[in-house]
């Protein structure tokens, strides 16, 4: 027992924190600790389209051009790119070709790709490595080929990226080159597109490539921020092809090759995934200018310096919340999102609606910092539907009744912590189109009173009810009352809440709700065969501009008959043939007149409820400098700087092990020990009992 | 005893045969290989040829148990059962459905699983058999019974509150030991300590009052009453005697998990960032990956027969009156 106690009073004295989840020789360095929860599924650029795997991606490839990092609304940059390519029209307009001039000079991460001697390996070499980076590491220029190899694995035979259907309608001759490259035949090694030319891509110097299009597609520009188009070195797709390399799960879908600031040097997606500073990157200037409000925040304090400010980025895996939100606070992750559960410890919101951290984690330096996502969610109305769809006057009133009855104010105030803006139109924040103030608001829903937008009475919505047909919720033909069904994917008992919220909506207007429940796979193809007739769904942006938004309800791209994006299968000719203009346009005052009418349109036939735009808050301890929410781009480490002193300080004095208890506890076992050993003594003394 | 292992592993074949069907029919009642591809392809900007594609080259493009199109042997070897079946057979996983080598990922995350597991069994047996010794020592006293009260209060409290209660008194409130979290060799010790902690108290109320039982069972036996007779201490006759004779219930409830303890545990590791092969069965679960879900139930179940085996052949180490025939 003294032994004990000596012990703990010895380590307690020690200085040192127990419950830091890192090797010791990592304190004090400039390293930026994060967490994931989804382990990434795919890492070739190529194949990969999730926002779990972009956190990866992006730090490590470099497509030719980028978001600014400051700027609001968002604005594409060069990265490797010499500058933003400008389309140029042929033949009048039956192509448009994109030319993109590549700095010189760039320098792909270390890699065994780029030795010789590492193609062929021995089989036994390459069961006995642990890691790629065993071998020996060279490195390359980037150049104008690298760019065009990956274009062409678009079309790979063996590889799915999910563009490719999109961008085989735009790119001359990809369509083609897929068919040419399956009719090579099964070919489990590697296969060389260096042989095999694409009509729709050349290249026109060593730095200089060029991309023609079918038509006109002013987004594309947009796609050459993704990693979609981010270079490929023909070295390392040879390297990974070789015998033996997939079993180990040495291939392109774990080991990113880039140019980018940083390497994934390990990659252990169960538990850690380690991103390094690429020791070969040129350095990239910290921006200059930013909006309103940067230079004050201190987002400008490292104007032209070189980055990345990081050395090194470790992801740890943490598929809880709770053991991450205690490992933020105790200051081993340095940024941390807000689950629902700890919203009220974390954020205070004032009377004026106001957000801010609460007296706790002010007390730690915590700071908030908040952002609208690019994103809208949304109730829709199946527009095949014969009650709830279609262009009737009569469904119009419906929806417009429905649309009003539904607080979407009130729900996020219940079930976001107030994080979220009502959505008026389909257009998010921060994107070309949106309006904001009065015109921006949905008259079908909303009146301007008092300079704020306010939801319509629920008389006007039953008055509407009753000229739809369903007085006091009831059909005026049958009398019988109007049931309408949401389909929904249930995803924990905490759903129930939910529901029951949606059921006291329609129950405003007598309209009886039924939910009905399923799982995600079920959802989607009660989607795809168009049998719903209400369900929630949302939508995230690729890319800045309104046609991304106004696509979801153009009426050729409908989910029920082509399997496009459009969920709620609304038609609208009108609005089909505006679309149709506007998303070919610049941005310019004639676009947003197209929008704005496409947008009346819609508000106007209410194939949605217009649910809500997220609103993002994100946690930041005081050791952390530069952050700037940007829901567009993944590749902001780059920008990051962290004040590595402060935080082993910080660290040190929030978690110092605390003994007593525990010593206490200890004692009280061994204590209660000692009352059994004399029983036990005493027993083995007693002398048998004398008969009675 | 030679004959008697081979026929069981003989017994074993229509047994995991019959384990890799309900599997596969519970799996593809639930999932298509349509949601098997759009799972794996992503639901944003997916085509009808993509997925398709997908199936084709994963083998998930023919029917699923009878193929009416194929002749012959071919109705039955032309499907996606055979095919996806076969193999494991021969211990041949092959890669899960993102692409990545099952084998490898097993041979990885087993150990994480066993570091774990390991521990709390050998922990827990050790201080479960004391504990129920020290019961069955004081039978019929006060230490007796609210020993079994408190087993009965510890075997009514939920893993789960066992694991946040330990994380927030242990790592939040003293900062004694990491939260969560996981590093290979030496380094294990530090993120072991709490997780192992909490499986051995939270084994401690059923595991006490079921040895309890066989030992207050054992110590009614003439034998014991013979031992006493002879004048031997307690401490003797409870070690030397008593907890003997118990051992082939207590055989059988051990031996039998040895083997499972490779596959982990599920709650445990999620909640302490154990990347073990419990988590990998939750997340291949999760991503409906049929690939992965099959070979875990595959070795879960190979590993129970195997530890059934070794049951039988236990008693006949600690019972030289059994033999096996």
């Amino acid at each position: 027992m003294r032994i004990i106690l000596i012990l703990l009073a010895f380590l307690a004295g020690c200085g040192e924190v127990w419950n830091d989840p890192y090797p010791a020789e990592e304190r004090g360095k400039n390293i930026f600790y994060t967490s994931f929860v989804n382990r990434p599924k795919h890492l070739d650029p190529v194949q990969s389209y999730t926002s779990d795997e972009a956190d990866f991606t992006q730090q490590v490839y470099e497509p030719p051009l980028q978001y600014h990092y400051l700027k609001r609304p968002y604005e594409l940059v060069p990265l490797t790119a010499v500058e933003v390519p400008k389309p140029t029209a042929l033949e009048g307009g039956k192509f448009t070709v994109y030319e993109v001039r590549i700095k010189p000079g760039i320098r792909y991460q270390p890699h065994p790709g780029f030795v010789a001697a590492n193609h062929p390996l021995a089989p036994e070499k390459i069961r006995s490595m642990k890691s790629p980076y065993e071998l020996p590491l060279g490195t390359r220029e980037l150049v104008a080929d690298d760019y065009i190899y990956q274009i062409k694995r678009l079309a790979h035979p063996r590889l799915h990226s999910p563009i490719f259907g999109l961008m085989a309608e735009y790119i001359v001759g990809l369509s083609d080159y897929a068919k040419r490259l399956r009719s090579l035949g099964p070919n489990n090694g590697w296969l060389d597109l260096r042989e095999h030319p694409l009509k729709g891509v050349e290249r026109v110097d060593s730095h200089t490539f060029r991309v023609t299009l079918n038509g006109s597609y002013p987004q594309f520009i947009y796609w050459l921020a993704m990693p979609f188009f981010a270079p490929m070195p023909w070295e390392a797709e040879r390297f990974f092809s070789q015998p033996g390399m997939a079993e180990k799960n040495f291939t392109l879908d774990w080991w990113p090759v880039g140019t980018g600031p940083y390497m994934l040097t390990e990659n252990n997606p169960n538990a850690r995934m380690l991103l390094e500073r690429n020791p070969n990157f040129r350095g990239e200037p910290y921006p200059s200018e930013g909006e309103a409000g940067d230079a004050a925040a201190g987002l400008l304090n490292d104007a032209g310096k070189t980055m990345p400010f990081i050395d090194r980025v470790v992801y740890t895996r943490e598929k809880e919340s709770i053991p991450y939100w205690n490992k933020f606070l105790q200051g081993y992750y340095d940024i941390s999102g807000i689950g629902s559960d700890q919203f009220d410890q974390a954020v205070r919101v004032s009377i004026e609606g106001d957000a801010n951290v609460t007296a706790e984690m002010e007390q730690k330096g915590i700071r908030l910092s908040t952002s609208v996502e690019t994103t809208t969610g949304y109730i829709a109305f199946n527009w095949l539907d014969p009650v709830v769809g279609g262009g009737s006057e009569r469904a119009r009133k419906l929806r417009h009744a429905i649309s009003i009855a539904v607080d979407i104010e009130e729900q996020i105030a219940i079930f976001s912590n107030g994080r979220g803006i009502p959505a008026q139109g389909p257009i998010a924040p921060g994107i070309f189109g949106y309006r904001e103030g009065r015109e921006g608001i949905n008259p079908v829903v909303y009146e301007w009173r008092d300079d704020k937008p306010v939801r319509k009475s629920l008389e006007t919505a039953r008055r509407l009810l009753g000229e739809a047909g369903y007085p006091n919720g009831r059909d005026a033909r049958t009398g019988q009352p109007l049931i309408l069904y949401f389909d929904t994917v249930v995803r924990g008992a905490g759903d129930k809440a939910a529901f029951d919220w949606y059921r006291q909506q329609f129950d405003k207007l007598s309209i009886q709700l039924e939910i009905r429940t399923t799982d995600w796979n079920r959802f989607q193809e009660k989607i795809r065969k168009g049998d719903t007739q209400t369900f929630r769904l949302g939508w995230n942006a690729d890319y800045p501009d309104p046609e991304n938004f106004l696509f979801l309800l153009h009426g050729p791209q409908s989910r029920a008959k082509t399997q496009g994006e459009n969920a709620a299968n609304y038609v609208n000719p009108e609005y089909d043939a505006l679309f149709e203009k506007m998303k070919n346009l610049p941005n310019s005052p004639r676009r947003q007149q197209l929008i704005d009418r496409m947008v009346a349109i819609a508000r106007d036939d209410a194939p949605w409820i217009w649910g809500v735009h997220p609103k993002n808050y994100s946690l930041r301890h005081s050791w952390v400098g530069n952050d700037k929410p940007n829901t567009m781009a993944r590749n902001s480490l780059k920008y990051l700087r962290i004040d590595a002193e402060r935080r082993a300080q910080l660290r040190h004095e929030w978690n110092r092990p605390v003994v007593l208890p525990a010593a206490l506890i200890l004692i009280v076992l061994f204590a209660s020990a000692i009352p059994a050993l004399v029983s036990y003594r005493r027993r083995e003394r007693m002398a048998a009992r004398p008969a009675a | 005893m030679l004959a008697y292992i081979l026929r069981r592993v003989l017994y074993a074949i229509p047994i995991l045969i019959g384990v890799n069907l309900i599997t596969f029919l519970l799996f593809f009642v639930v999932n298509t290989p349509d949601d098997m591809a759009r799972m794996q392809l992503g639901t944003r900007r997916v085509t009808a040829e993509a997925i398709e594609k997908w199936k084709a080259e994963q083998g998930y493009d023919k029917p699923l148990l009878l193929n009416a199109k194929a002749d012959g042997a071919g109705k039955l070897t032309q499907t996606i059962f055979y095919e996806k079946s076969v193999r494991l057979f021969a211990f041949d996983f092959g890669p899960a459905e993102d692409g990545r080598d099952i084998a490898s990922e097993i041979r990885t995350r087993m150990w994480p699983s066993l570091a774990l597991a390991l521990p709390v069994l050998l922990v827990g047996l050790a201080v479960n058999i004391t504990f129920a010794m020290l019961m069955a020592f004081f039978r019929a006293t006060y230490l007796d019974f609210w020993g079994v009260v408190l087993c009965v209060a510890m075997m009514s409290i939920s893993a789960l509150f066992y694991i946040i209660g330990g994380q927030y008194v242990a790592s939040k409130l003293w900062h004694l030991v990491p939260i969560s979290g996981y590093a290979g060799g030496m380094d294990a010790g530090k993120f072991l300590v709490l997780p192992v902690l909490i499986g051995v108290i939270g084994g401690i109320g059923a595991g006490s009052r079921w040895y309890r039982t066989l030992f207050l069972e054992e110590m009614s036996r003439d034998y014991v009453r013979t031992a006493r007779a002879k004048g031997l201490a307690e401490s003797v006759v409870l070690f030397r005697h008593v907890l003997k004779n118990a051992m082939i219930p207590i055989l059988t409830g051990v031996v039998v998990v040895v083997p499972l303890l490779f596959m982990g545990s599920l709650l445990t590791e999620s909640f302490f960032g154990i990347p073990g092969l419990g988590s990998y069965t939750i997340d291949a679960i999760q991503a409906q990956d049929f690939a992965v879900v099959r070979s875990m139930v595959f070795i879960g179940s190979v590993l129970y027969i195997l530890g059934l085996l070794l049951t039988d052949v236990s008693y006949t180490l600690v019972d030289p009156r059994i033999k096996l025939q």
